[in-house]
């Protein structure tokens, strides 16, 4: 390539004044960076132009300055302003977040109360059940014993026991006395007996057959509590029958035999 | 400081690096605009606007594109155009087509002061109406190649080859 041609065909100019297609351009510039020449030519022209154009200057260059400088705030002229435009958006951030933070946490430690405050009556419901069921395992238990300690009862070789039937009018009544000697001790089964009326108790007796001598054992006054219907009653009579009324409240002192439920004879003794 | 370095800096919004730009293309963009506009507070107001231009759209500036100056001075120019062709510029002002750059360094009173005032006199003094036109439309008004044949009513050829020698002639008197 012949470089002096290149440059006296008077494209540098052209390049300088900006009028090349951007192909040209390109161009010029890789010419430029591979030839010191070309670059030195363009350099020269550009500082005529430059020198030419400031020549028809009218203003003041560094008052211009100045108001550019403040219009695009830079440092120097906008020092004091500056520092205030920095300062607020930096304060908004810092408050912004905070507040965020602030209502975050107040978020947070409401959602622990809450928290808090639902396990404690978790935790209460749970220590009523607990107790609940401790009192239930207590009765289970309670049961049980009585339970075991009435079979062991009612199995005793030494047991007699006495069936009563059901008399007159409470003829499909029934109900069964267990004895035992030993201890003195009767166990009624009262499962065959309805609930006594308000006002009303069952009163156990011993009967002597002959002559007919009935006496007390006592009252069920805890009838329509006990579960089992089976009633433990100390008996120290050589009974020979036992027998159930209804009696009123407290008992009476001779059964009333029009109330006479059930009614059963000691088998004899072999 | 290499110019490329410089405005890479400018680039990268450098302050110091716009400041010095500013001092080493002002005062050239001040006398394209006014050239254009001829109003002194025009002039600075356009001035002012093209820095500001030029710094927040200094990224769209790439080297290969062409020269840096160019690339201010075509943002100078078509600012300053833009203005003439305003409503109210337009009503207060008069057709300006007639006046060349070459008035005003006549008329310059500043001059005096500039560094190379006694060589731009000299190269006015002698420059053919010829150089006045092809500088006058390539440099100050932005002419393309083809606007400035159509404009002075020669081939595109001759402007070019005009245009390299009256520049040539521009530096034997500014730059010794």
């Amino acid at each position: 390539m012949d470089i002096n041609a290149y440059i006296d065909s008077g494209i540098l100019e052209l390049y300088v004044a900006g009028v090349l297609s951007e192909s040209e351009n390109q161009e010029v510039y890789e010419l430029m960076s591979k030839h010191p020449e070309i670059l030195q030519e363009v350099l020269e022209i550009e500082a005529s132009v430059i020198k030419l154009t400031a020549a028809t200057s009218s203003g003041n260059k560094s008052r211009a300055l100045t108001l550019i400088k403040e219009k695009l705030l830079f440092k120097k002229e906008a020092k004091e302003t500056k520092v205030v435009t920095l300062e607020k958006p930096k304060h908004n951030w810092l408050t912004y977040s905070g507040w965020a933070a602030a209502i975050i946490l107040g978020f947070g430690l409401y959602w622990t109360l809450n928290q808090n405050n639902e396990l404690q009556s978790d935790l209460q419901t749970v220590e009523i059940e607990r107790s609940y069921l401790e009192t239930q395992i207590a009765e289970a238990r309670t049961d049980l014993e009585a339970n075991k300690k009435l079979l062991s009862v009612l199995r005793d070789k030494d047991i007699i026991a006495v069936p009563l039937g059901g008399q007159g009018n409470f003829a499909n009544t029934y109900a069964k006395v267990y004895w035992s000697k030993e201890n003195n001790e009767i166990y009624v089964d009262a499962q065959g007996l309805p609930s006594p009326p308000p006002g009303k108790v069952y009163q156990v007796w011993s009967l002597k057959l002959s002559p007919l001598t009935p006496v007390s054992l006592g009252t069920i006054d805890n009838f329509m509590q006990d579960e089992n219907k089976i009633f433990e009653i100390q008996n120290l009579n050589e009974s020979e029958a036992f027998g159930i009324t209804l009696e009123p409240a407290g008992g009476s002192e001779s059964p009333t035999m029009e109330q006479l439920y059930t009614l059963g004879v000691v088998a004899a003794t072999p | 400081m290499q110019l490329e370095l410089l405005v890479e800096k400018f680039q990268k919004k450098d302050q110091k690096a716009f400041e010095e730009l500013y001092n080493m293309y002002g005062d050239s963009m001040q006398g394209v605009i006014y050239n254009i506009v001829r109003d002194k507070d025009t002039a600075e107001e356009i001035m002012q606007d093209v820095f500001i231009k030029a710094w927040n759209n200094s990224a769209s500036y790439s080297p290969s594109k062409g020269r840096f100056f160019t690339w201010i001075l075509n943002i100078a120019r078509n600012a300053a155009i833009d203005k003439t062709r305003s409503k109210a510029f337009k009503n207060s002002r008069k057709n300006l087509d007639a006046d060349y750059f070459v008035d005003i360094l006549q008329t310059s009173e500043s001059l005096d002061d500039q560094t190379n005032s006694i060589g731009i006199k000299k190269f006015v003094e002698k420059l053919a109406k010829k150089c006045i036109e092809v500088i006058e439309l390539l440099y100050f008004k932005g002419y393309t190649q083809q606007e400035a044949s159509e404009a002075l009513d020669m081939p595109i050829g001759t402007v070019k080859t005009r245009n390299r020698n009256c520049i040539k002639e521009l530096r034997t008197y500014v730059l010794e």
